[in-house]
């Protein structure tokens, strides 16, 4: 457990891109229609929002980028940071952050890198990119936070396919000394293959056994390049983490539910999320859901949820908590506040 | 801990697709058309809400009964 604080940097707006084809898991074929029902009740996510041929994670967070430069009439120019969090990156190398820099017009001196995490990473990309910032060597950044994970799930595949959506998002921070955020952040490297996609990578490359389909229990069928999700471990695991590093936060910070204007839960499932709000009895109107319109969107859920969520809903001055967790398996919970926070409406490319 | 009786209402509740009259203590719930690996969830879910107790899907794939479920948690409190 590594539980500390940053101080110097505040959160000024929040923005969010989704492809605009949009998936109903009421007319996904491979379940009946009482499974479907059972599905969308249970987990809570009906619609998905899906990238189109050739559209990437860097599209998605470029325009919700760009939105939210504009919304704040920041000068690309005066941004010197920029951090990209993603699991599914447009190429293998060179990092999507450097290439977003580019497509951005951000100037030469500024600095970019990405960070390869999934459900957990906009937690761990605030903590980076504001420890970077208390140095006092960056006035103005953004942190990029997306993931195409159906370009990784199989249609076949009846447990995750209809789990996860798409979506790109940006966080603009600035240089701020009046403003900290507590964070806790954890690991555990033993529960990698939780949620892993076997081949691509060094270890085991794509090779001509990758593609084949096998079938496992209850008819689900998965290739070596797919999402793997053992959802009952991840459900297990996410119910006991998730709440102990909450909990942990509230502690070092000396707040309980009542001093917590939203507690935004990575939206994994809403079975899986309501356990954890009940453990914490967080009354339900702090805490919101986007599973409904967009799904599991990995790394992008926490700022989508914000943006999409919390929109009309917040208050001049705002305490949120954020607790990340997922593949890694890693999480992570942050505590901030912000002061009439920029959120622009979704975009949809 | 509540009674089988008890637990086995209070589960009915959650598993709501579930007609409650085919499902009784010792009905072998897997073979019901209406069970789906999406029930495994609710089940977990319902023990760590309802008793805190954490149960896994290895320890479900022992149980195939509301009973065998209920003397899981018995032996777990």
């Amino acid at each position: 457990m590594a539980t500390f604080t940053t101080v110097g940097s505040s959160i000024a707006g929040i923005s969010a891109a989704v492809p605009a084809v949009r998936i109903d898991n009421m007319e996904y074929e491979l379940l009946t229609p009482s499974e479907q029902q059972l599905f969308v009740k249970t987990t809570g996510i009906r619609y998905r929002h899906v990238a189109g041929p050739g559209q990437t994670t860097g599209d998605l967070c470029y325009a919700a980028a760009n939105k939210l430069l504009n919304k704040l009439n920041w000068r690309v120019e005066d941004v010197d940071l920029v951090i990209m969090v993603s699991q599914s990156p447009d190429y293998f190398l060179p990092a999507t952050a450097i290439i977003l820099q580019d497509r951005l017009g951000m100037k030469k001196s500024s600095v970019a890198l990405d960070i390869n995490l999934g459900c957990s990473g906009y937690v761990y990309g605030l903590t980076v990119i504001t420890a970077m910032m208390q140095t006092g060597a960056f006035k103005k950044a953004l942190l990029l936070a997306g993931d195409v994970s159906t370009a990784a799930t199989n249609k076949k595949d009846k447990s995750t396919y209809p789990l996860f959506g798409d979506a790109g998002t940006a966080t603009a921070l600035e240089y701020n000394r009046d403003y900290k955020i507590a964070f806790d952040l954890n690991s555990d490297g033993s529960g990698q293959r939780a949620i892993y996609i076997p081949h691509g990578g060094i270890r085991h490359p794509i090779d001509a056994t990758t593609f084949e389909e096998q079938t496992l229990e209850g008819g689900i069928v998965r290739h070596q390049r797919n999402l793997w999700l053992d959802g009952s471990e991840v459900f297990n695991f996410s119910v006991r983490e998730a709440p102990t590093s909450i909990q942990t936060l509230m502690n070092l910070t000396g707040t309980s539910p009542d001093d917590i204007d939203y507690l935004i839960l990575h939206q994994a499932n809403k079975l899986m999320d309501e356990t954890i709000r009940k453990k914490l009895k967080f009354p339900a109107e702090k805490v919101p859901y986007t599973l409904h319109d967009f799904g599991n969107t990995s790394s992008a859920s926490i700022p989508l949820t914000i943006a999409h969520a919390c929109r009309n809903r917040q208050a001049l001055t705002t305490k949120w908590l954020l607790s990340g967790f997922g593949v890694g398996l890693s999480w992570g919970s942050a505590q901030l506040t912000t002061h009439q926070l920029v959120l622009p409406e979704i975009l949809y490319i | 801990m509540d009674s089988l009786e008890i637990f086995t209402e209070k589960l009915l509740v959650e598993l709501d697709s579930f007609p409650v009259e085919s499902l009784k203590p010792d009905t072998n719930y897997r073979q019901l058309p209406e069970w789906s690996s999406m029930h495994v969830l609710i089940i977990i879910a319902f023990c760590e809400t309802e008793y805190g107790i954490t149960v896994t899907g290895e320890d479900l794939r022992g149980c195939s009964t509301l009973r065998d479920l209920h003397n899981l948690l018995l032996t777990r409190q």
